[in-house]
């Protein structure tokens, strides 16, 4: 049961990365990286799969499409009247309409699918989070058994964390 | 990007968190008066409203007139904020970085503005909602082969996209407002906005992605939302509007106008602020520059309009671009060329590109002559259409002035209180562009 938290401070890019790969070498998977800005080196340190929101985008840009097709199709064949000598259904003015809900929709599956997935509020407990990570300092979080603990101190330490806090000890 | 080497990262944050600092009595002395403004235009709306349209200067046959005229250039400003901030991101372009929040924040605020044009220009404005397509008991839906009826759908869409696209750019910079600031009240809301980011590793990397594809879209959006706008004018068979060049036109003069804007804006904000570390003259000049080029395929589309209305043999096309430029309206039309074409001229040259006064009074103009020529566009093409028995002249109102005015106010309202609220330059992606701290420098091989 991973449900103690070790928390360790960095203020350099270079040795958070050396930290992450050394707890992933040492068996330690349950990681949580925190930084001020996004970074390539942590993000393959970590070696996290693709973000799965392309799905969101994608299949929102296909619901808008086919919402669009329908919405113009289904309204127009509803009280069929020709407007300026046109086709009752006719596909080029539709297009524009078929093209804003594609991009709507699919901006807004794609707002969802970062809300959801970002895991907003769940990442980590209050106290494993620390003001500076938004300003210029890097953590790791590492969650792993009470056995564990002193040993991920002393990786962190050895890896030149500035600082350590620890919860649910 | 040189001229920023020497800032940090807790530098960024504690110099972009100042601006948000109690608002100043300078700031106030700007604001109060911004605020009457507002109060006019409404005093003249609630006046159109009780006594009818006939207070704005419509006569026969002209029926659009300053209101849509407002409204084209009011989207037309918002452009490019989307084209800083998302075609610039898809592109690269680092001088984007400390310009796009503000430039973002425009957009979403020339939206807002924009979207009131078309309602004021209501004979009933109170039955606006019936441009929507929605189930009611008359059995009728919208007319979706109308070009307004894109309007509605593109214009509403931007709307949702662009300040979907300015929130979620901002959630991190919000966060490192939250743990910065000590009042509670502030503290609070900050934290209700940041939705809780702290800056994970999962955070970052679904952000990106998602940040990417919010450009991907905008970018085909903001092309789209301003041909529609010129296809409300170019589907209609009147000399002077039906001509298929009208989206890259309107497009162009849209980016022109709207880099004018942008230039206006941050000019007064990066002295009173004092952010010339941030904001340097190596963005300007990539600002100038777009202005040349947009400024370029602006005037180039003024000549070829004359072109095809010459080559195309039918006399009331040639008539009407005739009485351009000789007639009635004929000083609008030199404003526009003037301000538009030869204003920007100097921009050729580096010295110019580089020098913040030349080009704080060149975007003054660029803006004058952009609305200029939508008003042209508009109101002379409606004015001399295909039969002589039905010309007219229109005049604008003192009502439509005071709205004008005050749509103008109402945009600064919203700018002011944004950039006394929220962060105004951008703390994660210009740390971006600043080296990372490192212990030991970066081994290349």
């Amino acid at each position: 049961m991973d449900n103690q938290g070790v928390l360790g401070i960095f203020s350099y890019v270079d040795l958070t990365v050396k930290a992450v790969r050394k707890l992933k070498d040492e068996g330690f998977k349950n990681l949580r990286v925190f930084s001020p800005v996004p970074n390539h080196e942590i993000e393959d340190a970590m070696g996290e799969p693709e973000s799965i929101v392309r799905f969101f985008t994608l299949f929102g840009a296909m619901l808008g499409a086919a919402c669009g097709v329908g919405f113009t199709v289904l309204t127009s064949s509803d009280w069929p009247i020709q407007v300026s000598a046109k086709p009752v259904v006719s596909i080029p003015p539709f297009i524009v309409i078929i093209f804003e809900l594609t991009i709507l929709m699919g901006s807004l599956s794609t707002l969802l699918g970062l809300l959801i997935n970002s895991r907003l509020r769940r990442n980590a407990p209050r106290s494993m989070y620390d003001p500076r990570f938004t300003d210029d300092k890097f953590g790791i979080m590492v969650k792993c058994g009470k056995d564990n603990v002193k040993k991920v101190e002393e990786i962190l330490n050895s890896q030149g964390a500035e600082e350590i806090k620890f919860d649910g000890v | 990007m040189s001229e920023q080497n020497s800032l940090t990262y807790a530098k960024v944050n504690e110099d972009v968190i100042r601006m948000l600092d109690k608002p100043t009595v300078k700031w106030l002395a700007l604001f109060l008066p911004v605020l009457g403004f507002v109060g006019f235009g409404m005093f003249c709306f609630l006046y159109q409203v009780y006594t009818g349209l006939g207070v704005a200067g419509y006569r026969h046959p002209v029926f659009w007139g300053v209101y849509i005229t407002d409204f084209v250039f009011w989207v037309g400003i918002a452009h490019s904020g989307t084209l800083i901030s998302a075609i610039l991101y898809l592109f690269r372009a680092s001088f984007r970085v400390s310009i796009y929040r503000i430039a973002e924040a425009m957009t979403v605020f020339a939206v807002l503005t924009a979207g009131l044009f078309p309602i004021i220009h209501l004979g009933r404005p109170w039955f606006f909602y019936w441009l929507f397509p929605y189930p009611n008991q008359r059995e009728l839906w919208v007319n979706f082969k109308s070009p307004l009826l894109w309007d509605v759908f593109a214009v509403s869409t931007y709307l949702t996209v662009s300040s979907v696209f300015f929130f979620v750019g901002m959630i991190p910079d919000i966060a490192a407002i939250r743990d910065k600031v000590k009042e509670v009240p502030r503290k609070i809301a900050y934290t209700i906005l940041s939705l809780g980011w702290k800056g994970s590793n999962w955070e970052w990397l679904h952000y990106s992605r998602a940040y990417l594809y919010f450009a991907a879209f905008a970018t085909p959006l903001v092309l789209s939302v301003h041909s529609v706008v010129s296809w409300d004018f170019a589907m209609a068979n009147l000399p002077g509007w039906h001509t298929t060049i009208f989206a890259p036109y309107f497009v162009a003069g849209a980016i022109f106008s709207g880099l004018g804007m942008v230039i206006t804006l941050t000019i007064p904000i990066r002295k009173i602020f004092a952010l010339e570390d941030y904001i340097t003259l190596d963005n300007y000049d990539g600002m100038a520059k777009m202005i040349i080029l947009t400024s370029l395929i602006v005037g180039y589309a003024y000549g070829c309009e004359f072109f095809m209305a010459w080559y195309s043999g039918s006399p009331a096309e040639w008539g009407q671009f005739y009485y351009r430029v000789t007639g009635e309206y004929a000083l609008f039309y030199w404003i526009m060329v003037v301000c538009n074409v030869l204003i920007p001229i100097p921009l050729w040259f580096k010295s110019v590109r580089r020098n913040i006064k030349a080009l704080f009074i060149i975007s003054i103009f660029i803006n004058i002559g952009m609305w200029f020529e939508r008003f042209n566009i508009i109101v002379i093409s409606l004015s001399q259409g295909f039969e002589p028995g039905a010309w007219g002249i229109y005049k604008v109102s003192w009502v439509e002035m005071g709205i004008t005015m005050g749509s103008f106010a109402w945009f600064f309202m919203f700018f002011l209180i944004f950039i006394k609220t929220l962060p105004a330059i951008s703390i994660s992606e210009l740390k971006e562009i600043l080296p990372v701290p490192r212990k030991e420098a970066k081994h290349h091989g």
